[in-house]
């Protein structure tokens, strides 16, 4: 059978996740030192874990409403409340998704259509492009510098705006560069935005992990911007909830609205148990993310330094759990230098331009890994320099 | 909470250097906090971590519980000083338990050993009015690190983006 007239070309053509076949040498070696995961090295809370096997216990097996919990929303609610500043109502401007990536899918499923452009600031996570792609929309890649700290600035936004945009994806804290944006920076965006009638997906999954002295501001408590926002963030980066599966979006009711009904059809409602541990994450669980914020902390600062030390430029990340260096004085590119490290070394990195063109030159570096194992990769990635 | 030695607690190996850049302290710094903790007695020593599991001839360990009578003037201390002189015993706690009062973690070469240091030593002694010896089979935790835990040793975190 011929399938590639059964597939659907928008999705046949879509380019499968580049970083694979790099993964693939990575898993089939023996002893590799990675820093390259993307999620927390943390166990979910003993507490929230509890809670989870609690509702378990006691039988609690059914879906949920599709848009979450009333409680759960009313939590999220509070929480965004009293962290960044930002009143939602629980029953019309809150859903809870599978993960922030569904919650990510929903927002432009639901804004972007047939030859809407959409801004995305490249390097960025993968999934921006795709599913815009998806939607029917044409992705506008804006491409963040390392002069600037790898933010957005007004004048980027300001050159990618035509009549045909429609929404702008704002991901920070980012992965792969762990830039944040300020609330000076924030405030420069919105003065561009108001002017032009366009939407904002605020990506905010890693707004817990900010190391500088201001923390997380939300794109939506700047003023006017609320309307005109969907903030997604979850569970899986703040909690250490990454395999629960469970994110959110908060956002204006007539989009919330068409995202729930999109939601409704297509997944039915977030997973039930990891709702239920959710809610005591939100309630106690202040506390662990201090802890494991304070962890991060140290490691960022701990490879930052080691970096330097041994010449390999990088600005100071101050939000995710990622550095993001220079790799261009080594002369090679992205590909061919981590590829190198990981034969010569065993240690692995994550090349710049899986997360877009504009990566290279740069490689993705995780800390979120013990301090003891981020120091054996510093000491061989030294001698990986050293040899080049 | 105490950053420096948080950190040293887990690890002993970490340069100056390393330390200051973690606890964004200065170097200077870190070298006279880490001086005074040594002056002070916080930090008793650096030792090295070993899982005796994985060695055949590793020996045998026990947790001892000893049931005291405690003496008027210095209560457990004098007979706890007795039982720690022995070198085989690693260490000794006070513990509030209706059972027991001293808790003492004791190694031996065999069972056999250890049963008998527990009933010519231990027992013998002055105010212990009772022993209960608790072989120890495996070790799940030791010094915060995590020796086994009932799993295979598995890559857990897949690789995603």
């Amino acid at each position: 059978m011929d399938y590639s007239k059964m597939l659907n070309p928008r999705i046949a053509e879509l380019k499968p996740s580049g970083i694979r076949r790099f993964f693939d040498i990575a898993n089939e070696m023996d002893h590799v030192i990675s820093l390259s995961i993307g999620e927390p090295d943390f166990t979910t809370p003993w507490h929230v874990r509890q809670e989870g096997i609690e509702s378990l216990r006691r039988g609690k097996t059914w879906y949920s409403p599709n848009r979450g919990f009333a409680e759960l929303r009313s939590q999220i609610s509070n929480y965004f409340a009293r962290r960044f500043d930002v009143e939602y109502d629980p029953d019309t401007e809150i859903v809870v998704t599978v993960g922030g990536s569904e919650a990510i899918d929903l927002c432009i499923r639901s804004l972007v259509a047939e030859g809407d452009e959409v801004l995305i600031p490249q390097p960025s996570f993968v999934c921006y492009e795709p599913m815009t792609i998806m939607a029917g929309g044409v992705p506008v890649i804006i491409r963040t510098r390392s002069e600037n700290e790898f933010r957005l600035t007004a004048e980027e936004l300001e050159a990618a705006i035509t009549p045909k945009t429609k929404l702008l994806i704002l991901p920070f804290p980012n992965n792969p560069t762990g830039a944040v944006m300020r609330r000076e920076h924030l405030e420069a965006i919105a003065g561009v935005i108001e002017k032009h009638d366009i939407m904002v997906l605020s990506d905010e999954i890693y707004s817990e992990l900010t190391y500088g002295k201001e923390r997380h501001v939300s794109f939506a408590s700047i003023k006017g911007m609320k309307e005109r926002t969907v903030v997604v963030n979850g569970f899986s980066k703040a909690y250490a909830m990454t395999g629960w599966r469970l994110g959110y979006a908060l956002g204006p009711e007539p989009v919330i609205t068409q995202m729930t009904k999109l939601h409704q059809y297509a997944i039915m409602s977030a997973p039930t148990t990891s709702q239920y541990a959710a809610i005591e994450a939100l309630k106690h669980g202040d506390s662990d993310i201090e802890r494991m914020r304070e962890e991060y902390d140290m490691r960022r600062r701990l490879i930052v330094d080691g970096f330097c030390r041994m010449g390999l430029q990088c600005f100071e990340p101050e939000g995710a759990f990622y550095v993001f260096p220079s790799i261009k004085a080594s002369g090679l590119t992205s590909e061919d230098f981590c590829e190198k490290l990981i034969y010569a070394q065993k240690v692995a990195i994550v090349p710049g331009t899986a997360f877009g063109e504009c990566g290279e030159g740069f490689a993705r570096v995780s800390y979120s890994y013990s301090l003891n194992h981020i120091k054996e990769a510093l000491r061989r990635i030294e001698i990986f320099l050293g040899e080049l | 909470m105490n950053k420096l030695l948080e950190v040293l607690e887990k690890n002993s190996d970490f340069s100056v250097t390393e330390l200051a850049a973690m606890t964004g302290m200065a170097e200077t710094e870190v070298r006279e906090k880490i001086n005074e903790y040594k002056e002070m007695g916080v930090i008793r020593g650096t030792k090295t971590l070993i899982d005796w599991d994985k060695l055949s001839d590793a020996g045998v360990r026990a947790i001892i519980e000893l049931k005291v009578t405690p003496k008027p003037e210095t209560g457990f201390d004098d007979i706890a000083n007795i039982v720690m002189s022995y070198d085989n015993v690693e260490s000794v706690y006070l513990a509030a338990s209706n059972s027991y009062d001293l808790i003492a973690l004791v190694r031996g070469s065999t069972i056999q050993e250890i049963a008998e240091f527990v009933a010519r030593r231990l027992s013998t002694l002055d105010s212990v009015i009772g022993t209960a010896t608790n072989f120890v089979l495996t070790t799940y935790k030791k010094g915060g690190e995590v020796f086994y835990n009932g799993e295979e040793q598995t890559e857990q975190r897949s690789m995603i983006l």
